[in-house]
């Protein structure tokens, strides 16, 4: 199993962790993440406005390219999967949208969303099982109490990103699981941290995080997992507790013996 | 009054928002976690932009405070999408010239060491041409 | 050649303020056959049918255009004046100027002229019509009533009291319904079994009401007068006609682990049970799935114990075949799965609980005999939340919601409101609405004293999340008129949950080929002056199958369909549809095609000799039509390859010719 893989700038510095373990995870469950050549950085957040063209480009950009290598796309950071699945469903549907980035690109083939997006995550429920992962782990991480924290990103909006239920979501509750380890039930797990704002407004990133981190640990968290790094920057860093909150892939590649 | 019909539609032009299918239920305003730093919320954002009253929303603070968390856009039962008026009218402001929200220079006294480049990537993005 | 009369009507200003209609009748008298064509103020009006009746008189007409509103208006009216002049009553052709011109067109030159083009087309159909005679059939003196709720024995009883026999098929063991699992009925406070089990008692009492509990409508074919249906009386694994209802089975079966429907599942009953106390008919049920003889064999206490033997594992499905003049859907609601919204906790959080789970709550024959307790830890909750609207209202193309107003909520919340602060005044309680709605006799003087008299908070805004904060709920949500957001830390969270119809609707719909709305309410033959009757005849509708309605409209309406079926289950035959599909012999190729397009199953194929080359005689199969079954919907004569296949009234020629009027 061969997927082109976009890891975004983010996870070539800073958030290092969740991709290295993301790439000796999948060695170890038997599919290649194949990185595009020449990736630009997708713009980290997704451009609303219907008359914003540039800023879709670099997405749509490597859209192409795991179009041309015929593969199927992965993403791992929350933030390169939201900008990247929603330009693609722009397009998909906005005739518009699509017919002046196809101008602009001057493409051999235009793209009209053919690439069909997937979270690290989605590959492990979807393409290789959630059944077949637990069946790989060697360590499995028993006793451990783990809070999923999803965020806005992998979610909404869900019309575009159909990752899970947006209000119910399972699939890192199945992950957890599936690693040996239990989830805890709490409800702060799809609210927003405000990472966004981290940088300019610390007092209400402090107050979004103290929130979040509060309610996984009232509800007997040990850890708490996430997919994005803008999350675990704000969280670790404002939250104001000691709950640990590492990236999904660190405890994948703990429980695969690969870590 | 011209002037403020054409920010109308371009706002509406932008977001792609039909404000008209709005109830008032306030659901976007009940689930916005910025609520408390914002001195125009999310139900007023739909009110005022079918008013017409660009001017007043594009002067305030709150196109700053919006997380892009898409929690209204989710949960709206009319399928409204508040937070694309938010961008729309933050767009048009800060498309002006001049009117950058946040200037190179301000970044390096922000920044600490575990900071992740996207943070500044994706404030560029949503605060300045 | 027709000598044709033409009659344009004004329709006060309804077509006169854009139609030109002297400038039609004009037009149209220079058509061939037009040998007199005039307009006039209301052709419908008693004057305007004299009019009509001296023209014909005088002129010796042998068809006639109407020029007015829909044939669905006032055909009937035309056709019978025509007819007492005696013109065949299927010579009298409507050119709709009024919803297909005037209605929909501003510009008088443009409506002006596709008026004539109307009309003309008109002429050209009537040139081409042939009297018709409408046949008879005979009415089967029966009614079904498709559903056992308070709808359903409404409409029975008073259909039953008229002297006609009625059956009821109800799917679950018990009849009775929603109303059945009510606490107190707004805006009187009753006690909804107080009102509603001597209905039920007197349905299963009353001896032209046969009740067929725990059974399902199987198929139906058929038409007005003349139905006949098949009813599959699913296995109890007890003979009804033998058990008593003393409930020893239920006490002694061991297996106590399924859940109670009747609770909305926050108790566990035996797998062999009796829904309520005033189940009718009292008689038990064996769950299949549930119970352990049937599972695995092992078992055959509810056998032992039972003094009269009525314990019969071996019994299976029946299928009884009945027949009847006119069939009642009263198939009834349920509320949406308010687990697709997460953001209120419902499914995850223990004590978030819909409004039907908070009846039982407080029902006296409830889980916690009446007493309320909320279902996590059964504490006293003291801060009670309301959610209205919750999935109803939704814009149309939301994919949790429906799209219309459920009408009930307002109403019920403010019950439940009023008797918790009533029942238990240290409790506060909280109404967040969008809008209040209470159009209805008593009812805004209702909702007033909850707010004035029993001190409820209603707050304009919405709920936009609920999480579980220990023992405790935290409630964010926004007071619109305050402008604040609010955090409360509630006992218990109450959603006003969406209804939409039974599920089993929408198949009941298709075997009666009954018409559905989007939502899959049924649809009403005229939404004003035809409530109560579905477009397909000898089918009607009672209660919230068409539309979501409270319980005192459900019962005006059951009994407004009561009427309507006794209307047809009097007369002694009707009159049929004489604009039905007729095959040509010569022509049919016997390929089948109208056959597997008709929905009423009215063309059947046989085998038939015919005259070959050469004194031969060959054997064809060919289609025929049932006049009494056909309802002219024409889908046949589209169908059919040969051209074999052609609707009376409706001929292929005479749509031709309407076509060709038109292009002309």
């Amino acid at each position: 199993m061969k997927f082109s893989y976009f890891p975004g700038c983010t996870l070539k510095t800073k958030g290092k962790d969740l991709d290295i373990f993301a790439r000796k995870s999948a060695e170890a469950l038997g599919f290649a993440l194949c990185e595009l050549a020449d990736w630009q950085c997708c713009g980290a957040v997704y451009p609303m406005a219907k008359d914003e063209i540039a800023t879709k480009l670099s997405s749509v950009r490597a859209l192409v390219s795991a179009r041309d290598e015929g593969q199927e796309l992965v993403t791992l950071c929350s933030a390169c999967h939201n900008v990247i699945k929603q330009v693609n469903n722009d397009m998909a549907t906005d005739a518009d949208i699509a017919l002046r980035v196809n101008n602009y690109l001057g493409l051999d083939t235009p793209y009209n969303g053919e690439t069909t997006v997937l979270h690290y995550l989605e590959v492990l429920r979807d393409r290789i099982g959630f059944d077949k992962l637990k069946a790989a782990v060697t360590n499995p991480l028993k006793g451990r109490k783990i809070a999923a924290y999803y965020g806005c990103l992998l979610l909404r909006p869900s019309k575009i990103m159909q990752f899970d239920d947006a209000e119910n979501p399972t699939i890192l509750e199945d992950f957890i699981r599936a690693i040996g380890a239990e989830p805890v039930s709490w409800g702060m797990r799809n609210e927003c941290c405000g990472g966004y704002i981290a940088a300019e407004d610390k007092a209400q990133a402090t107050k979004r995080s103290n929130t979040v981190m509060e309610d996984a640990a009232k509800n007997g968290a040990d850890t708490m997992i996430t997919a994005c790094p803008l999350c675990l920057y704000n969280l670790a860093k404002n939250g104001g507790s000691d709950l640990p909150v590492v990236y999904f892939t660190e405890l994948l590649a703990e429980a695969l013996g690969v870590k | 009054m011209s002037h403020s019909n054409n920010a109308t539609e371009q706002v509406l032009r932008s977001s792609g928002v039909d404000v008209r299918k709005c109830m008032r239920c306030g659901k976007c305003t009940a689930t916005c976690p910025a609520f408390d730093e914002m001195e125009y919320h999310p139900h007023q954002f739909v009110y005022m932009v079918e008013k017409g009253q660009i001017e007043r929303l594009a002067a305030s603070p709150s196109i700053y405070k919006c997380l892009s968390c898409f929690a209204c856009v989710d949960r709206c039962p009319r399928g409204v999408e508040p937070a694309k008026l938010v961008e729309a009218v933050r767009l048009a402001v800060i498309r002006q010239q001049g009117q950058n929200h946040m200037k190179p220079e301000a970044i390096p006294a922000m920044l600490d060491e575990d900071m992740p480049q996207q943070l500044f990537v994706s404030a560029m993005r949503k605060y300045s041409k | 050649m027709q000598r044709i009369g033409v009659f344009i009507c004004h329709c006060g200003t309804n077509i006169a303020g854009t139609v030109d209609v002297k400038a039609v009748a004009e037009a149209l008298s220079h058509e061939p056959g037009v040998v007199f064509s005039t307009d006039y103020q209301y052709m419908c009006s008693e004057s305007g049918q004299q009019l009509m009746r001296e023209a014909i008189r005088e002129h010796k007409l042998t068809a006639v255009v109407v020029g007015s509103c829909s044939p669905r208006m006032h055909e009937a009216t035309f056709r019978k004046a025509a007819a007492a002049e005696g013109l065949n009553s299927y010579m009298v052709e409507i050119a709709n100027l009024r919803e297909h011109v005037s209605w929909i067109h501003k510009d008088m030159k443009e409506a002006t002229e596709k008026a004539i083009i109307l009309g003309r087309t008109a002429i050209a159909k009537v040139h081409l019509n042939t009297p018709l005679t409408a046949g008879e059939s005979p009415v089967t003196k029966r009614a079904l009533v498709i559903g056992g709720g308070i709808a359903g024995i409404q409409t029975a009883l008073d259909i039953a009291d008229a002297g006609f026999e009625v059956d009821i098929v109800e799917k679950s063991a018990t009849i009775g319904g929603k109303m059945a699992q009510l606490d107190k009925t707004f805006p009187t406070l009753d006690c909804a079994a107080c009102i509603l089990t001597p209905k039920m008692v007197d349905a299963a009492q009353h001896e032209k009401i046969s009740i067929y509990a725990y059974s399902e409508l199987e198929s139906m074919k058929g038409y007005i007068g003349n139905f006949k249906a098949q009813i599959r009386r699913k296995a109890r694994y007890v003979d009804e006609t033998k058990c008593t209802g003393c409930g020893i089975c239920t006490e002694k079966c061991p297996m106590k682990k399924a859940p109670n429907e009747f609770n909305m599942g926050f108790d566990k009953r035996g797998a062999v049970y009796i829904p309520f106390a005033q189940a009718v008919p009292k008689v038990a049920t064996i769950d299949a799935d549930y119970c352990l003889m049937l599972k695995n064999g092992k078992c055959g206490i509810c056998s032992k114990v039972c003094g009269v033997g009525a314990i019969d594992y071996t019994q299976k499905d029946e299928i009884i075949e009945r027949e009847y003049g006119a069939v009642v859907v009263a198939t009834g609601f349920n509320p949406i799965d308010a687990k697709v919204y997460g953001e209120y906790g419902y499914g995850t959080c223990p004590d978030v609980v819909t409004s039907l789970e908070l009846e039982r709550l407080m029902n006296a024959a409830g889980p916690t005999n009446g007493t309320l307790l909320r279902p996590s830890d059964k504490a006293h909750p003291h801060k009670i939340v309301f959610v209205q609207c919750v999935g109803s209202r939704c814009t149309e193309t939301d994919e949790r919601g429906k799209p219309y107003c459920s009408k009930i909520c307002c109403m019920y919340t403010a019950k439940h409101a009023m008797l918790i602060r009533e029942k238990y005044p240290d409790t506060e309680v909280y109404v967040f609405y969008i809008d209040v709605r209470t159009p209805g006799k008593n009812f805004d003087e209702f909702y007033r004293r909850a707010v004035e008299q029993y001190g409820v908070h209603y707050v304009k805004g919405m709920v936009g999340k609920v999480t579980q904060n220990g023992g405790q709920l935290h409630v964010q949500a926004s007071d619109l008129l305050a402008g604040e957001q609010l955090h409360i830390d509630a006992d218990l969270v109450v959603l006003a949950t969406a209804i939409e119809p039974d599920k089993t609707a929408r198949s009941i719909g298709t075997m009666l080929t009954a018409s559905m709305d989007t939502n899959d309410f049924f649809t009403e033959a005229h939404p004003k002056l035809r409530p109560v009757e579905s477009p397909t005849a000898g089918i009607f509708l009672s209660g919230v199958c068409q539309g979501p309605k409270d319980i005192p409209e459900t019962v005006s309406q059951a009994s407004a369909c009561a009427a309507k079926v006794i209307g047809v289950l009097a007369k002694d035959k009707l009159l049929c549809n004489p604009c039905v599909a007729e095959s040509d012999e010569l022509m049919c190729n016997g390929c089948s095609a109208c056959e597997k397009v008709c929905p009423y199953g009215a063309i059947t194929y046989a085998d038939k000799e015919f005259r070959g080359p050469n004194r031969t005689t060959l054997v064809r199969r060919v289609a025929s039509v049932n006049p009494a079954v056909c309802q002219g919907c024409g889908a046949c004569t589209v169908a059919c390859p040969s051209g074999a296949m052609d609707l009376k009234g409706f001929s292929n020629k005479q749509i031709m010719a309407e076509v060709d009027a038109i292009c002309k």
